[in-house]
């Protein structure tokens, strides 16, 4: 039981950061290949005050200002490039990340902050804990999508140039898509914290960061529903192929590259062209 | 003294970048498409480097054997995967090729083991003083000589050559191109040869250099060379060589002044940060 009590909070936990990320590549076309570093920034804020004696709910408002914080600042950067350029700048600001967490004695440097004490919920609890934030962020990102502001950033991702034409304040979309994601992505990476009772430079990475990207990719870029299921099944995939171990990585960038290759679209294209020509067949 | 030989050591490294982002560079031009798994053929010219080197004994043969034969292999990547993905958005093409790098390393790994390879004979190591007691390996003279050599080379074929014209003709308008009767499947499949050849021999040159090829050593390459064209003003030849030599020089005086603050790589792009926030449009790009 102890092992699918973790296989879940995982699972819950990748829905939350890969719809976090959604959000902002999703909802409003803003590629984000560094999106781990936000996650990194609630980590390790939650890991440094749960050393320095502060529980753990009252840590995650906290990690959320921060990597919000952080989030707007990078927002602002990113107003000034664009498509390819963005990608490279966000996955500059990952190198970054790494580079100056790497070099703080009190973040624990190259080795982490390990050894932060378990929350006051229980393993279940935290589980539970974890299902329901997750669920509350998918909500309001479906709310979120059917409402004006869902227009407004379809409308940007789709074309920027005309969306300002029609007298749309491009900047500021931008920047609520960048505060909301990221912010999002520090709760994240607070429950990540608290699940593996670690955190080291080396988990939100550019590696991280690329995974989570691929999660809001093969789900259906901006479909909420494909995104999460899409997170679920990938955060545990390298655990469910066990059997071909050697070749575990080998299978899932294979599969990765056939799902870009023959269903761009991804999982919410899949189904929706299927349910499409089952409707025209009945 | 010392800044004489942190220079060199810039010029060196910024070469090998040259080599490797130049690929790069061509196949931005040509496709929009940031070729993430241009690392992956960067470390199979290693590979084919070190294994045909201690086969026959003979690096000028390891090299051209190198070079042709990834050469060939990024045709195939251009034939098998992008070609499919030219009309997608530019994302699905980037995942694909992140995929494709992932899962080079794994290939490595799997036929070659996960500790590397060397050279039995490792050729070149020898140093020569150029003056009092300022030394130079014969491998960094090699790879700032054979960069030399390939760019200028490149130079001349597309100033002078009718193949040169149609391929600049192509990268600024390929309907235009087209109705001049220029085969442009066929350009796109030069572009992707050179491009891969170039990378091949700046991984023959990192493995003489290191004397060790890795499953991994491509990933330093796979970031770093995105940095650099994006830094060149993407798609610009003239602006990647530019960003390739910054980056490689910033890189050996930062980590000696400024190492105890930021890392290598997370200085690379803290310069490239900076940039892009005054130009947006990178150091040569047009608006």
């Amino acid at each position: 039981m102890a092992y699918e009590i973790t296989l879940i909070t995982s699972m819950a936990i990748s829905v939350l950061f890969a719809l976090s990320l959604n959000f902002i590549t999703g909802f409003c076309g803003q590629i984000s290949l560094g999106h781990a570093a936000f996650m990194g920034v609630g980590a390790y804020t939650t890991a440094a005050m749960m050393k320095a004696g502060v529980p753990f709910i009252a840590t995650i408002p906290v990690a959320a200002v921060l990597a919000g914080c952080l989030g707007v600042l990078v927002g602002i950067a990113s107003l000034r490039v664009r498509h390819d350029f963005l990608a490279i700048t966000t996955m500059g600001v990952v190198f970054l990340f790494v580079g100056i967490v790497r070099q703080q004695d009190f973040l624990g440097g190259e080795i982490g902050i390990s050894g932060i004490q378990a929350s006051s919920f229980g393993r279940i609890g935290f589980m539970a804990f974890c299902l329901l934030l997750a669920a509350a962020f998918a909500v309001f990102s479906l709310v979120i999508k059917r409402s004006w502001m869902g227009f407004v950033f379809d409308s940007i991702a789709d074309n920027e140039d005309v969306s300002r034409v029609l007298g749309i304040d491009v900047s500021k979309y931008k920047l609520i898509a960048f505060v909301v994601g990221t912010a999002a992505a520090g709760v994240a990476g607070s429950l990540y914290a608290q699940q593996f009772r670690f955190v080291g430079p080396d988990s939100f990475g550019f590696v991280e960061s690329v995974s989570v990207l691929a999660m809001v990719i093969v789900g259906g870029i901006g479909s909420v529903w494909g995104v999460a299921v899409a997170a679920a099944g990938l955060s545990v995939m390298p655990l469910m192929i066990q059997f071909v171990d050697d070749y575990k990585i080998l299978v899932y960038s294979a599969l990765l590259f056939s799902m870009m290759r023959w269903a761009p679209d991804g999982l919410a294209g899949i189904v929706n062209r299927s349910v499409k020509r089952i409707r025209r067949r009945s | 003294m010392l800044y004489l030989e942190l220079l060199l050591q810039g010029i060196v490294q910024g070469s090998i970048y040259a080599l490797i982002a130049l690929g790069l560079t061509l196949v931005y031009g040509l496709l929009r498409i940031l070729h993430v798994a241009h690392a992956a053929l960067f470390t199979l010219g290693a590979y084919l480097g070190v294994i045909v080197t201690n086969a026959t004994g003979s690096l000028v043969l390891a090299t051209a054997v190198s070079m042709v034969v990834t050469g060939v292999v990024g045709m195939a990547v251009y034939k098998l995967a992008y070609e499919p993905l030219l009309g997608k958005p530019p994302f699905i093409a980037l995942i694909a090729s992140i995929a494709m790098f992932i899962a080079s390393e794994e290939i490595f790994r799997i036929i070659f083991g996960p500790y590397g390879l060397s050279y039995t004979n490792p050729p070149l190591q020898g140093y020569y003083e150029i003056f009092g007691g300022f030394y130079l390996k014969y491998g960094e003279m090699l790879v700032i000589g054979l960069s030399i050599v390939m760019l200028s080379i490149l130079g001349w074929l597309s100033g002078n050559t009718r193949l040169g014209v149609s391929w600049r003709a192509t990268v600024t308008d390929p309907s235009m191109a087209r109705a001049f009767g220029i085969n442009i499947q066929n350009v796109r499949y030069l572009n992707f040869f050179i491009g891969s050849a170039l990378a091949a021999a700046a991984g023959v040159l990192v493995a003489l250099l290191n004397n060790l090829v890795e499953p991994t050593m491509g990933s330093v390459a796979s970031y770093k060379a995105l940095a650099i064209i994006v830094l060149g003003g993407l798609g610009s030849i003239r602006g990647t060589l530019v960003a390739a030599m910054a980056i490689g020089i910033i890189e050996s005086f930062g980590t000696i002044y400024l190492g105890h603050i930021l890392g290598r790589d997370a200085l690379a792009f803290a310069f490239l940060i900076l940039v892009l926030m005054v130009r947006p449009q990178g150091l040569l790009g047009a608006k």
